[in-house]
């Protein structure tokens, strides 16, 4: 039958992760939530604890450690702080695309500076005219000899300020029905960052929009081929980047439910903890369901993915699952807290607002059901 | 190469500590309701020796006497960056008192074969009697330093080191091969990083049970502690509040009693 147990180099995997995010991660929190912007040390610390080399195979530098392990280290992190998670999962979700599609020359190239944490990555597909529908995005290239010319705008781009190396998808000029990737890097002339996102929650996770102004970009830099843009970028974000939201929203939903049994059991009335009423655990109940429920789902999905199988209908079931259940442990949380969980000082308010920005990044949960619905009818 | 032996126990989570309970016909530690992790200040003793290991060429083995579930925390230092893990691990070693842990660690130290350097922690988290560093030095005949807060010089085979005291400290100068017991204050032991835990794939534990050590059954686990805990009772600490009313005078006065009464002064 199916072996559930994770092995004991994995639970050390999650030992070294959380540690992590309690002792780097955690001091971090108020700083981040308070002025917003990307914390610098964070960033340092993730490198330095190899986590932005955990998809990127040994030979390029990386661990090659697959897509279990990630999950688990997203779930851990995204317990202390689903921003930290965020800026991670994205992270790996701009490398995907070089990994699976590069040339031998780009993965040389890119990779082992981004498994080092030295140069950092991001993703660009999203614009104005298009988030849940790709298709209907503006920016375009053309052929120029033997480089591309670049032009259009992306927004709600995680990591744009921060990237160097950010895998973008854009249009051909002359057929609206081409799309090709190309690796964009940061300091390109006509490439920069414009304007920052305040966001609702993941606070120190930065997002923005990126301006492509007559960027001339060699070919050499194009990925997957010209005109195979549509399966290089949405391929990436059909596993690694709802897998990465998978494992932001468990390690939600795992904080919630920690916070609540302690907050459940420290605050007294009628004389007795509210854990002992039946409405409180009632709550505490679902939550947990919620949370078993989800890791099934994602641990099953990223199983499949190591095993390179194909995973993106599971992880849309995961990702929606994960990332609604999130929303819901979210408000069960603040309803526990009564009043309390309206104040800053507790966690949950932070859990709350992070909580509604796990929906629409890497798809919506509408998108999802298109996708699962068209996976049950096919 | 320095030889460097770092003796690690297994304890119950003291963040659980909560959760501990002692068994009370055995009055041992009721050890399987909470996980097992490194003690705290074994991290210190490991951290004292990569750090050596990043200076000189060096060799470390964790030792670790406990139940087979121990394996975890000796896998946690190999991760952590020791050579080699050794645990100690028979049913006739159960049930050791400070003295018959030291023996059996000393005697496995004595079959590891020359060393260079001892480390311990000052204290465990769970039996904290501080003993089985000194009485390890004691059975192998070495010289020891408690309370190692700073190693001053390593250069040679002629230690100094700074260890604490009450109310101040102590600079020694120790000869090789010695043990040293190491408080907090000594470093900043640093996380466990992924590639260390792939690293330590290819690192493997050996296992000793009495048999390899060839010690008498009388003289570890139970039979060979000479400990005897005849009671255990668990302590309350309570707080009580007293408002002295008068004025400054009577109010002093009242205190300075108090004070007396109970012995403070
Ligand atoms: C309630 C209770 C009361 C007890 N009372 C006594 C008592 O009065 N006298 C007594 O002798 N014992 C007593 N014991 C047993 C004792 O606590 C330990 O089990 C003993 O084996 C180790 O001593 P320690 O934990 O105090 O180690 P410490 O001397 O505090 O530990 C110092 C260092 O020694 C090393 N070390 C210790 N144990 C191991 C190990 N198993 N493997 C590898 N390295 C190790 C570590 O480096 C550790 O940091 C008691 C146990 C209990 C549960
Ligand atoms: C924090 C954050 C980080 C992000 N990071 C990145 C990034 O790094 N890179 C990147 O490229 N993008 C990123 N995005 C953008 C994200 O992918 C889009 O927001 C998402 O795809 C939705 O697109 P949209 O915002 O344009 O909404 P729209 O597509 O305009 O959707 C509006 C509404 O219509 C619904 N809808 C749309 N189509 C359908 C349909 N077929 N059936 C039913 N309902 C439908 C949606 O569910 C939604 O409710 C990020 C977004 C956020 C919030």
């Amino acid at each position: 039958m199916i072996d559930f147990t994770f092995t004991e180099e994995q639970e050390m995997f999650r030992k070294a992760a959380r540690e992590f995010a309690e002792i780097q991660v955690a001091p971090k929190v108020a700083e981040m939530e308070e002025t917003g912007e990307v914390c610098d040390e964070v960033v340092k610390a993730l490198g330095e604890a190899e986590m932005m080399a955990l998809t990127i195979p040994e030979e390029y530098g990386g661990l090659g450690l697959g897509y279990t392990a990630r999950l688990i280290a997203l779930e851990e992190i995204s317990k202390v702080s689903v921003g930290t998670a965020m800026m991670l999962q994205v992270f790996a979700l701009g490398i995907e695309p070089i990994i699976k599609f590069g040339t031998e020359e780009q993965k040389k190239k890119y990779l082992p500076a981004l498994a080092k944490g030295k140069r950092l990555a991001s993703t660009a597909v999203t614009e104005a005219t298009g988030g849940s529908d790709p298709t209907g995005i503006r920016t375009s290239y053309r052929k120029e000899g033997n480089d591309y010319i670049l032009n259009g705008r992306k927004c709600f781009i995680t990591n744009s300020h921060i990237a160097d190396t950010i895998t973008t998808l854009a249009k051909d000029d002359e057929n609206p029905k081409a799309f090709s990737t190309f690796i964009l890097e940061k300091g390109m002339e006509g490439f920069k960052p414009t304007h920052k996102e305040h966001k609702l929650g993941m606070r120190g996770c930065n997002t923005g929009e990126l301006a492509i102004e007559n960027c001339r970009v060699p070919a050499k830099n194009l990925v997957g081929g010209e005109g195979k843009g549509m399966r290089v970028a949405l391929g990436a974000i059909g596993d690694v980047g709802r897998g990465g939201m998978v494992g932001c929203a468990l390690g939600l939903q795992a904080a919630c439910l920690e916070a609540s049994v302690t907050f459940a059991n420290e605050r007294i009335l009628y004389g007795k903890p509210i854990s002992n009423l039946q409405a409180i655990q009632n709550k505490l109940a679902q939550m947990k369901i919620d949370l078993e429920a989800g890791r099934l789902l994602g641990y099953r999905a990223a199983a499949i993915q190591d095993k390179g199988g194909r995973s993106s209908n599971e992880f849309a079931v995961a990702k929606y699952f994960t990332t609604e259940a999130a929303q819901k442990a979210a408000k069960m949380a603040l309803d526990i807290h009564g009043g309390y969980g309206c104040m800053e000082e507790y966690a949950v308010s932070r859990y709350l607002r992070d909580s509604f920005v796990l929906g629409p990044s890497a798809g919506t949960s509408d998108i999802m059901k298109v996708i699962i619905a068209r996976w049950v009818l096919s | 190469m320095m030889k460097i032996v770092v003796c690690v126990k297994a304890v119950p989570d003291p963040q659980q500590a909560c959760n501990i309970r002692i068994d009370p016909v055995t009055k041992t530690l009721m050890r399987c309701e909470v996980p097992l992790v490194l003690n705290p200040l074994d991290k210190n003793a490991m951290q004292a020796a990569l750090d050596l290991k990043e200076q000189f060429d060096a060799h470390i083995t964790a030792l670790s006497m406990g139940p087979p579930d121990a394996e975890g925390i000796v896998r946690e230092c190999l991760a952590l960056g020791a050579d080699q893990g050794i645990l100690l691990s028979d049913r006739a070693f159960a049930g050791a008192d400070a003295y018959a842990t030291a023996y059996t660690l000393a005697t496995a130290i004595a079959k590891i074969g020359p060393v260079h350097v001892i480390f311990c922690g000052m204290a465990s988290s769970d039996g904290s009697t501080e003993w089985v560093g000194p009485e390890i030095a004691s059975f192998l005949d070495l010289p020891v330093v408690t309370m190692v807060e700073e190693i001053v010089e390593c250069r040679s085979l002629q230690w100094k080191v700074k260890a604490s005291l009450a109310h101040g400290y102590r600079l020694m100068q120790v000869q090789l091969p010695a043990v040293f017991t190491v408080t907090r204050e000594l470093n900043t032991p640093r996380a466990l990083v992924f590639s260390g835990i792939i690293k330590a794939r290819k690192k493997s534990i050996v296992r000793w049970g009495i048999d390899d050590l060839g010690v008498p059954a009388e003289a570890v686990g139970l039979k060979g502690s000479p400990t005897i805990v005849s009671k255990l009772t668990t302590t309350q600490s309570k707080r009580e509040v007293n408002i002295l009313t008068g004025t400054r005078e009577e109010k002093a006065t009242q205190l300075l009693q108090k004070l007396v009464d109970s012995g403070v002064v």
